[in-house]
């Protein structure tokens, strides 16, 4: 499916107008390792924003180096990781966050795993509470139960769709 | 002309699913046997007039017949016979036409395999496939017709994307396609059954190898889309929580979740509405899919495929069938109660929970994909969910459901023991505890190590329910033997599915617990150090591939003082369209792939990206190992035979029950 493979061309594609830079040129690192590992850090949760959900560290393309640079040069500066993501954020929107933070607008997005797990364990419990105590009456067979239906509910219309 | 034979095929393709659908309906009504057998007619004939549109458009591809405006925007003469034919598939018009392709290829499967269903289910099956094919097909028709012609056809064609012109586009699509159609079979049957009001364990029974056979596609699909990934994005990433790769897993959950519900509905006559249910939904999450890489809702960077016209026309096909098929659900399925109780603590319980957190991972996976479309929607915020929002859900999700894999082997039907499974599984559990001590003592982060700790208690509880079964240190060796040589395919075919997990599980454990990394800037001549590897570069040299032009760098691998052999990487210049690609160079070595990218050039020296991913083949190879277990499972006899009897008292294992 060409679709699925759109994933795969998305960083590529990109490359198209950047030529071939490599995501994380080894020419952009910094010097102090442990400011180039928090330079990781950050980019890796950083949205290339002209990709589809490749973070910049990932990315080919040269928006994701302006960014990564960027990252690395408030790092420099000696700004603490939650201090740079925030400047990012202020440049360029809550866009660029790809885990985003808990706000209004997200709340549904973070409370769904709970809802749905919370969910699931109810409808399972039910289903699984359910006594169903093996009737001594045999049950009907799916024709007899057919066919009673369509007595009961005497629809207008001949006997279902059967 | 062999293009207007083929869009002729396509026009009277539609006709003939419109009878597919409507005689067998209308037959069914009546009780008219002669019109509900009216679908096996049209069945092959729908399967062979398809398959001949879809040679046509083969053949224009292959003669370069730049007259019709599908082979002008994607092909190319002097591009390599291979993706000429698979370039077919690589673009809107042609993949949808593969699309309707397999699902006709499925319909004529129910009329060469199917003699075995009642004539009534059997026609109802195909007037639902047919019903989807005649919309698909009027969608290719009205907004996507791959044989439009162009009045003035151009000398040559546009090219293929290069990043497309791969081996992998050969397979990938249509893999994954079978999987998606395939699910249309289990869509098809639980209609058919709510129409028809029979639902019972035959029912299960004869869905379930259909439902098996997309599975496996869908599986070895979405795992040579990953292969594909990791070895042309230039990285080595394999998954990246993309809506278009959200879009395929979808279907892979519900469908796994699928299969292990209607074993419980086959077995013992429980959880009836829900299978139907899950039937319904998994082919709805394919249509999704469908939707959300069709559609162009995705755009941004997919500049292809975003015509409105068919964004609408496809969701109007997604709703429909869905809202269709949930709303028959809503309206015949409380007739359908489970008969048969259980205890929380059993193999049905087991599976209610395997399904619980299968459904709950689709959801989540669900709600993180659309969430940032609906949020635009509504509200004009743009948020972005990616790959750290769901390894943070999705993952945790999953952990309990491989702590839980184990026990259900060891559960009894209806009643189990806890701690007489837990007693019987402790040698997994031995087993597990070591391996993830031994992750962790080589590094492994906690959450890794978890993984890994679960991923071998799931292999090693499955080996062990094999062995155990045939008594394996209780009896003699021979008689294990025999007890093994005389088990059902079907046991087999779970044990290796569970392998499989396992062995993905470790695999993506162990790539991001060991993965090593080095950027370097090197001249010629120069080593770097990876892991237990050395590579040195060696040369850099320019070549010409059949259509691109090629400036390739080689390595040499060492491990200490062992040869082990040249790398090369190498940046490919395309002409048609004009586009640079990067071929990553790829050793594979035991425990993992050395992987290198050569970058740019500055003063003589280039940037050199090298990793080392450990355990990264595990992740495919788990699939192929799922793939083989399904594989084996259809060849079971039970489902292979046909039965046209109902499953009266479905046969046990012949293996000992687990005693109580």
């Amino acid at each position: 499916m060409r679709g699925f493979i759109q994933t795969f061309i998305v960083g590529l594609l990109l490359a198209l107008c950047a030529g071939p830079v490599l995501a994380v040129d080894p020419l952009e690192r910094l010097k102090d390792p442990v400011l180039e590992a928090r330079a990781r850090e950050i980019s890796a949760g950083l949205r290339c924003l002209v990709c589809q959900n490749q973070s910049i560290d990932d990315s080919d393309a040269s928006l994701a180096k302006d960014l990564r640079l960027l990252v690395r040069q408030q790092l420099q500066k000696g700004e603490s990781n939650e201090q740079v993501i925030d400047y990012v954020v202020a440049r360029y929107g809550e866009f660029v966050l790809l885990k985003p933070r808990l706000h209004l607008n997200t709340i549904l997005l973070w409370l769904a795993p709970i809802v749905l797990v919370i969910g699931g364990i109810l409808l399972a419990s039910r289903v699984m509470r359910r006594p169903q105590p093996e009737s001594p009456a045999r049950p009907l067979t799916p024709e007899e139960q057919a066919e009673l239906q369509s007595v009961l509910s005497s629809a207008p219309e001949k006997s279902g769709s059967k | 002309m062999i293009v207007e034979l083929g869009h002729f095929a396509l026009i009277l393709a539609l006709f003939v699913s419109l009878i597919q659908f409507g005689a067998p309906m209308i037959g069914l009504r009546t009780r008219d046997a002669r019109l509900m057998a009216m679908a096996d007619a049209a069945a092959p004939m729908l399967f062979a007039l398809i398959a001949g549109s879809f040679l046509a458009l083969i053949w224009a591809h292959v003669a370069s017949d730049f007259s019709v405006t599908n082979v002008y925007e994607n092909s190319h003469s002097a591009k390599p016979l291979i993706y000429k034919i698979s370039g077919v598939w690589g673009n809107h018009e042609g993949s949808m036409l593969l699309w309707v392709l397999i699902l006709s290829l499925f319909g004529a499967a129910v009329w060469l395999f199917g003699a075995n269903l009642p004539l009534d289910l059997r026609s109802a099956v195909l007037a639902i496939q047919g019903a989807i094919s005649a919309t698909f097909v009027l969608f290719i028709i009205a907004t996507s017709n791959p044989f439009a012609r162009i009045a003035q056809p151009p000398i040559e064609g546009q090219g293929l994307n290069p990043i497309l012109q791969d081996p992998a586009l050969a397979i990938h699509p249509p893999l994954l396609y079978t999987g998606y159609v395939g699910f249309s079979m289990a869509f098809s049957f639980a209609i058919a059954a709510l129409l028809l009001g029979r639902i019972d364990s035959a029912w299960a029974r004869w869905v379930r190898p259909w439902t098996l056979a997309a599975w496996i596609f869908l599986t070895v699909g979405i795992a040579v889309g990953s292969w594909w990934a990791y070895y042309t994005l230039g990285w080595g990433g394999w998954w990246f929580w993309d809506p278009v790769e959200n879009a395929s897993l979808m279907p892979w959950l519900t469908g796994t979740a699928l299969l292990h519900s209607a074993i419980v509905m086959e077995k013992r006559d429980s959880l009836k509405a829900w299978t139907i249910l899950l039937a319904i939904l998994t082919f709805s999450f394919s249509l999704l899919g469908t939707f959300l890489v069709r559609s162009g809702v995705l755009t941004s960077v997919h500049s292809f495929a975003s015509d409105p016209a068919r964004g609408v026309f496809i969701l109007v096909i997604v709703s429909t069938f869905t809202a269709g098929g949930v709303g028959l659900f809503a309206w015949r399925s409380s007739a359908l109660s489970g008969s048969t109780a259980f205890s929380i603590i059993s193999r049905e319980s087991s599976l209610v929970l395997n399904n619980l957190l299968l459904t709950v991972s689709c959801g989540i996976v669900l709600v993180g994909t659309l969430y940032p479309m609906a949020l635009e929607a509504l509200t004009g915020d743009k948020i972005s969910v990616g790959a750290p929002f769901f390894n943070s859900t999705v993952v945790w999700i999953f952990m309990p459901l491989l702590l839980a894999v184990p026990f259900g082997l060891f559960l009894a039907w209806k009643r189990g023991n806890l701690g007489e499974a837990a007693k019987r599984l402790s040698v997994a559990a031995i087993i597990a505890v070591i391996a993830g001590g031994t992750a962790i003592a080589f590094g492994a982060g906690g959450k890794q190590g978890l993984a890994i700790t679960l991923g071998a208690w799931v292999l090693a509880g499955s080996v062990w329910e094999v062995l155990w079964r045939a008594r394996f240190l209780s009896a003699p060796l021979s008689e294990t033997v025999r007890r093994i040589a005389s088990m059902r395919r079907g046991q087999f075919g779970a044990t290796l599915g569970h392998i499989g997990l396992a062995v993905t599980v470790i695999g993506i454990a162990g790539a991001s617990a060991w993965n090593v990394e080095r950027l370097a800037v090197m001249k010629i001549g120069d080593t770097i150090d990876l892991g237990d590897y050395q590579l040195t570069f060696k040369k850099v040299y320019e070549q010409a591939g059949p259509n691109y032009a090629e400036f390739a760098g080689d390595f040499d691998l060492k491990s200490g003082a062992r040869e082990i052999g040249t790398i090369t990487t190498s940046k490919r210049k395309y002409d048609a369209p004009p586009q640079v690609t990067t071929a990553a160079g790829i050793s594979s070595r035991p425990m993992g792939d050395v992987y290198v990218v050569l970058g740019n050039e500055e003063k003589g020296a280039f940037s050199i990206r090298a990793y080392y991913h450990p355990f990264v083949r595990w992740i495919w190879g788990g699939a192929l190992i799922m793939f083989l277990g399904g594989l084996v499972s259809l060849l079971d006899r039970r489902l292979r035979v046909g039965l046209p009897q109902r499953a009266a008292k479905a046969p046990f294992p012949s293996a000992p029950a687990p005693a109580e």
